[in-house]
């Protein structure tokens, strides 16, 4: 009674539910208490032990259904037009020549002889290792290999036999139809054991791939990759947290925690250091190429609200603007059309831009702030105001430049980007996912 | 295992009416969880929005099992000597006090210093054993002679380091006290832990738990929880209600009433003597329901046409 669990296990996992080895031994004892015979009460159990968030909750129930309901075979369809009911008085060669059993699917075939069929099937099936299909191009290999094991060979050479017989014509049809069942039946098997395997294959690829580059097909599943990776920080890093100074002793609190029995120290407190929450200002470039690398950085920082304190986002190309409001009162992927409405195409001026945050907003800036510049630094040859950007590192925390340009082409041409790099604390290159998960994550590590 | 939760819940539908007759609805998926609970010997993780009955569920199985609940509060900052044990350093310390004047009796036969010491070694651990020990709700729980029901609530607020700390309770049913060892339980607790998903909580601690979603209630449950809580409603003005509050859980809210809210309602109409609902009514206790004030207003505009809807689908029934 294991086999069927534990090819749901399988088919769960591809569908992307994490379940550990203990998990799976949980599952089967949950069933032996429960029993398998109402679907509906395995349904509550497994969703017990399986899934372990409403997300997950969904995507089980999505699974389960799929998984049982793939009941083998379309009953619709009896053996072709019109070919089964009549069948069984022809008599069948197969018998003849002695085939021992191998006339057997032919029978099957012109009896119409469903559940026979699909019993057939499934054994096949499993002898011939169906739920270890990934690729979408095994299909053909595992169609075939089901409809040998069912005795294809034996039925082809019973058509040959029979020549031009009324039978013949009959068994063609059969086994055409059942060619087209066997290969349903294996496309389902794919779409239930192999999808989750794809898809991971596909995330793994985005997360590498240059954002700029990546497809507007794509940019849904990107949207939800980001918003993951944002989640898995932010429980990371979310709270306030403390780090024990070794060694150093709070006098104070400790005199105060052991006051109940006169001052006798008998629990000692630590000095600790509080790891503070990061205070963002962010400045995106948003002309041209820059701006995909921008949509995914806010998107990121958005979704990592609960582990920052305080995001102040703002976009440039030719000036700058105050985006955090739009961006709280939109989601990303519709604020980001609005704020390019407004500023965004135009040739960026680094210059000019600088000079509209200080003049507008150098007082948010204070020693525990850490600003994070996205972009090229490619100024279009107008002055880079060097100057402005200093005062800006002198008052905040750091500065972070993130470039979607390679190290080697930086100075290049029209970029700027040497000339700004002395007075950033980092600067590093960022155009994939993973550059930016790592660039996040060590901002949240030191606390900013 | 006491042979008596084992009567009890010897299966699904005999929880789920056991549960009803202390006055707890509990939909399919919460009866197999509470079973499954006792039979796999698992902890449930209960999650949720805030007031659909998860604090409720630990009462209502204590109360039904008639075994004690024993509840432990989380809150950031809370550590095992507030959760698990503590010594009673009072009492140590005046015990140390009592024993300096003996001690001079008490060795004083011992003809040198190495004779006292040896005599002093067999007192033994005096001050480190159960005499001194205040047990926490978590220890409490696991020496219960006839189980308990163990709620730890609110398991998110509490910090993740705490949550490690569960870890060993939650599998094995059993804590280390390094200065006396391991206790196990005597008969293992029921053990319910609540979120409000304040967090996500760390992967080891859901794979020791089975986890249970309860949202929102359906019209048809809902009405059932009303008509067990609140006995005197009408039943007319019930389906009123539950459809209203029903329709009002589709509006775009900053905080949906859940069923503690319907609860609440349905007693305060009740106590006004109501035997429908109108709209003054329905403005002047809108409160009870919606607790912004941004969610009044944005409510308040459509409130006649979802009385008018209640008022159609109470009807045909009734």
């Amino acid at each position: 009674m294991q086999g069927p669990l534990l090819d749901f296990l399988r088919a769960a996992r591809s569908a992307g539910l994490r379940i550990s080895p203990a998990e799976s031994i949980d599952a089967v004892r949950a069933v032996e208490v429960v029993g398998f015979t109402e679907r509906e009460r395995l349904r509550d159990t497994l969703s017990l032990v399986l899934a372990k968030t409403v997300e997950e909750k969904r995507q089980f129930e999505e699974c389960f259904d799929r998984f049982f309901r793939r009941d083998s075979f379309r009953t619709e369809g009896p053996a072709g037009p019109g070919a089964a009911p009549s069948a069984p008085s022809v008599s069948l060669p197969g018998e003849a020549a002695g085939g021992g059993g191998g006339g057997a699917l032919a029978r099957m075939l012109l009896e119409g002889d469903q559940p026979g069929l699909a019993t057939a099937m499934e054994q096949a099936a499993a002898e011939a290792g169906l739920s270890n299909i990934a690729l979408f191009t095994q299909v053909n290999l595992f169609t075939r290999r089901i409809l040998e094991r069912m005795g294809l060979q034996e039925l082809e050479r019973e058509i040959a036999q029979l020549g031009d017989a009324p039978a013949a014509t009959r068994l063609r049809q059969g086994r055409d139809w059942l060619r087209e069942q066997v290969k349903d039946f294996v496309r389902q098997h794919l779409q239930l054991f192999a999808e989750g395997e794809n898809e991971r294959y596909r995330e793994q690829r985005l997360q590498q791939t240059r954002l700029t580059a990546i497809s507007r097909r794509d940019q849904d599943r990107m949207r939800i990759l980001v918003r993951a990776m944002a989640r898995r920080l932010a429980t990371q890093y979310g709270r306030n947290r403390k780090r024990d100074r070794r060694g150093q002793l709070d006098t104070r609190r400790t005199l105060r925690r052991n006051m109940g029995w006169g001052g006798t120290p008998f629990l000692t407190v630590w000095k600790q250091q509080r790891i503070e929450k990061p205070k963002l200002v962010v400045l995106c470039d948003v002309s041209g190429s820059v701006a995909a690398l921008a949509q995914f950085l806010l998107l990121f920082l958005y979704s990592l609200k609960e582990a920052l304190s305080g995001l102040r986002a703002f976009a440039f190309a030719g000036e700058l603007i105050e985006v955090s409001e739009i961006l709280e009162r939109e989601p990303v992927e519709k604020a980001i059309p609005q704020i390019m409405d407004r500023i965004g195409f135009g040739s960026s001026n680094y210059g000019n831009s600088l000079a509209d945050f200080e003049r507008g907003w150098m007082q948010i800036l204070d020693s525990r702030t850490t600003v994070i510049i996205l972009g090229d630094g490619r100024g279009n040859r107008t002055d880079p105001r060097v100057d402005i950007l200093k005062r800006m590192a002198d008052r905040s925390k750091q500065i972070i430049w993130l470039n979607p340009e390679y190290r080697t082409i930086w100075g290049t041409g029209d970029s700027d980007m040497l000339r700004y790099a002395p007075h950033c604390r980092i600067t590093a290159v960022c155009n994939t996912l993973k550059h930016l998960e790592r660039v996040i994550s060590d901002l949240l590590r030191d606390g900013g | 295992m006491s042979a008596a939760f084992h009567e009890l819940l010897h299966s699904i539908e005999a929880t789920e009416r056991g549960l009803e007759g202390v006055g707890y609805i509990a939909s399919r998926p919460i009866a197999t969880a509470v079973y499954l609970a006792h039979h796999l010997r698992k902890p449930i993780l209960v999650e949720g929005p805030a007031g659909v009955g998860k604090t409720e569920l630990a009462k209502a199985v204590s109360a039904w099992l008639g075994i004690p609940l024993v509840r432990m509060q989380c809150y950031e900052g809370l550590d095992e000597s507030k959760a698990l044990y503590e010594w009673k350093y009072g009492k140590q310390l005046l015990y140390t006090q009592i024993l300096k004047d003996k001690l001079g009796t008490a060795l004083g036969e011992e003809p040198g210093l190495e004779a006292a010491l040896a005599r002093l070694h067999g007192f033994g651990d005096l001050f480190f054993s159960e005499h001194f020990l205040e047990p926490r709700p978590l220890l409490r729980a696991l020496r219960e002679p006839r189980g308990a029901v163990l709620l730890v609530d609110e398991v998110d607020k509490a910090d993740q380091e705490f949550e490690a700390f569960l870890l060993e309770i939650l599998s094995d049913y059993q804590v280390t006290i390094p200065e006396i060892g391991t206790v196990q339980a005597v008969v293992p607790p029921i053990v319910l832990l609540t979120s409000n998903s304040m967090r996500d909580l760390g992967d080891a601690l859901k794979r020791r738990c089975l986890h249970l979603h309860i949202g929102l209630p359906d019209a048809k449950l809902e009405g059932r929880i009303v008509a067990t809580r609140v006995p005197g409603i009408e039943a007319g003005l019930r389906r009123q209600l539950v459809s209203f509050v029903q329709q009002l859980r589709e509006l775009d809210l900053k905080k949906l009433p859940s069923v503690s809210e319907t609860i609440d309602w349905a007693r305060v109409l009740v106590l006004l003597h109501a035997h429908a609902l109108d709209a003054d009514l329905v403005r002047n206790t809108l409160n009870v329901l919606l607790k912004f004030e941004s969610d009044i207003e944005t409510a308040e505009p459509q409130l006649a046409a979802m009385l008018q809807k209640a008022r159609r689908e109470a009807e045909p029934v009734g």
